[in-house]
């Protein structure tokens, strides 16, 4: 169990200090790819506790960036919680009161499950670009995995956004039976070709840096910082919405009657350079981002998530007919879009609403209003927020009705 | 039970698969379900109507009627109900026949505008009738395609609809045996059970 201790430093709808645990396996886990993962290591975090018939486990699948740190703290001075804190907690969407969480860092993920930047026990070397190239579905049987480990039969949903989502329809398919509810937000039944080109230049920046050495770059005790920089950076500007950005970097009036004449045009020092340095406050911005997440992020595994994210089509192997794959589907489905989310925009979210009517499922769809494009998954929107958290009182609701 | 319920119920048969056009806070939904088993899917915009439906443990879409229902294959439920909001769609016509394309048989609940109350009310102030049951003034109401219950036979007819049953009920849902005579007149609410011609 996750040690989870209130701290009076912490907010009182905070999970508080947790501790993340690694399981390790030992069973091989052969890949989509073909090739097989002799032996790995999860490493997880569970807040809330699990009830003795062990029905109100929920898994949380992380997105691109994103690992087992859900929510909550790990040492008294951390800034910052979990990535979905917002709605991991008590009294939160998904109340610790009433579930047991699971989240986990995928495999090929640099958080501490096995990765590229994992020793090789074959060669006591890095793994590096060794390590196989994995797929959402290899994720999920991952889980899979973990979930026996957990001694959990069926999950009461399983929750996740963007690439998140991708593995929470992933579940829906490959174990149908073994989850009662699917929540997948601000997700694509596949990536389009203008998805693919954004993750390709980030890849060619990460592959291209000098300091990438073929992708062995820890051998070199160094690391391709510029390309992972940049890798960020051109993600982050699909993950905002230009309406957000125009909001994020047009506070400064000025010379303009209102802040939104200015379009996100705040300059950083007041006045125009004329060089080619940074003029624009939404520059430093990006560089600023690109740096942190370089600092903190292996390249390899962008690489990794990147391909998983592109590779990500559950209709391959029904002739691309989506609906075939939900055909043994028996959990209900919930979907949210939003309005300015434009790497996966509404419509590829109604995609997978028509293909899963099309399978005759139960699906609940919203689309909210928002301005912050694909990041409004993990905001506190408060139309978005009030109906995950009813959805999950209801859904709790059915289990207690159903037990007693 | 509301009364309206209670005939709307009579149609829908056990675990079957019901699409409700305009669902509200799924109460009606939520009521087949718990009596009849339903499998239902609700269409809704309205916010508030959303999280209810939610709450009510009913699925709900969020999707505008007046946009295309393409995303539902044809004969893909056994019921579509339509109540209380074939007045404000912009295209009723259309949607009548996307119901009967959708389902098997459909059911349309609408205000009888051809009500006795309605026409006195505008022979007798000579202004758009606004009543407790239709408070809207014409300017701000949702409610944009009125018809009458012979405005409605004739578009059955017209569309080549069979018409199963035809009730005609007050506003507080209760019929009697002069509604039956002059529906058109005395009914304050019109509700059919229509199915397409074999």
């Amino acid at each position: 169990m996750t040690l989870t201790t209130m701290s009076d430093s912490f907010p009182t709808d905070s999970v508080g200090l947790v501790k993340p645990q690694v399981h390790h396996f030992d069973e091989p886990l052969t890949l989509r790819s073909g090739k097989v993962l002799p032996a790995y290591d999860l490493v997880v975090e569970t807040y809330g506790t699990l009830n003795e018939e062990k029905t109100n486990a929920v898994l949380v699948c992380h997105a691109l960036s994103g690992d087992h740190h859900a929510a909550g703290y790990h040492n008294l001075d951390d800034k910052k919680p979990g990535w979905w804190d917002n709605c991991i907690g008590p009294g939160k969407a998904i109340d610790t009161n009433l579930y047991h969480v699971v989240s986990l860092n995928n495999l090929g993920g640099c958080a501490g499950s096995t990765g590229p930047a994992s020793i090789n026990p074959e060669t006591g070397k890095y793994y590096g670009p060794d390590f196989p190239v994995i797929t959402v579905r290899d994720w999920v049987n991952s889980q899979a995995k973990l979930m026996d480990r957990l001694g959990i039969h069926k999950w009461a949903a399983v929750i996740g956004g963007s690439l998140g989502g991708m593995q929470v329809l992933r579940w829906a398919i490959s174990y149908p039976e073994r989850l009662g509810h699917a929540i997948s937000i601000a997700v694509a039944p596949k990536l389009s070709a203008q998805n693919i080109a954004f993750n390709e230049v980030a890849r060619h920046s990460i592959i291209s840096d000098p300091n990438f050495h073929n992708g062995r770059y820890l051998e070199y005790d160094t690391y391709p910082k510029q390309g992972l920089m940049l890798a960020r950076m051109v993600g982050h500007i699909t993950y905002l919405s230009d309406s957000a950005m125009r909001a994020k970097f047009g506070k400064t009036v000025m010379d303009f009657q209102t802040a939104g004449d200015n379009f996100g045009r705040d300059l950083r020092t007041g006045k125009l350079s004329f060089g080619f340095n940074v003029d624009f406050q939404v520059e430093s911005y990006l560089h600023y981002q690109g740096e942190r997440f370089s600092e903190n992020f292996d390249a390899n595994t962008y690489l990794l998530m990147t391909k998983a994210l592109d590779y990500f089509d559950p209709s391959v192997d029904f002739e691309g007919d989506l609906s075939r794959a939900f055909a043994n589907s028996s959990c209900k489905f919930m979907l949210v879009s939003f309005s300015t989310d434009w790497r996966f925009p509404p419509e590829r979210s109604r995609e997978i609403v028509r293909d899963l009517l099309r399978a005759g499922k139960e699906v609940t769809y919203l689309e909210i209003e928002a301005d912050q494009g694909h990041d409004a998954f993990l905001l506190p929107i408060p139309r978005y927020v009030k109906a995950f958290s009813k959805y999950l009182q209801r859904v709790h609701e059915e289990l207690v009705n159903h037990a007693s | 039970m509301r009364p309206d319920w209670e005939i709307i119920q009579q149609w829908i048969e056990p675990n079957s698969r019901v699409l409700d056009l305009g669902c509200g806070d799924g109460s009606l939904l939520h009521f087949l379900k718990t009596t009849k088993n339903i499998h239902e899917i609700g269409l809704e915009i309205d916010d508030n109507n959303i999280l209810q439906c939610i709450e009510n443990g009913v699925n709900v879409i969020e999707q505008n009627l007046d946009r295309s229902l393409s995303n539902f294959q044809s004969n893909s439920f056994d019921t579509v109900l339509l109540t209380q909001t074939l007045q404000a769609l912009s295209k009723p016509d259309v949607l009548i026949d996307e119901m009967l394309r959708i389902g098997k048989n459909g059911i349309v609940t609408f205000p009888n505008f051809g009500n006795w109350k309605s026409r006195l009310y505008l022979l007798n102030k000579g202004r758009m009738p606004v009543s407790k049951f239709m408070p809207h003034a014409w300017y701000n109401t949702p409610n944009i395609h009125f018809c009458t219950v012979k405005d409605f036979d004739a578009l059955c007819v017209e569309k080549n609809i069979k018409v199963l049953t035809r009730t005609v009920v007050d506003s507080q849902h209760r019929s009697s045996w002069y509604m039956k005579i002059w529906p058109n007149l005395l009914g304050e609410i019109a509700v059919y059970h229509i199915s397409k011609y074999q």
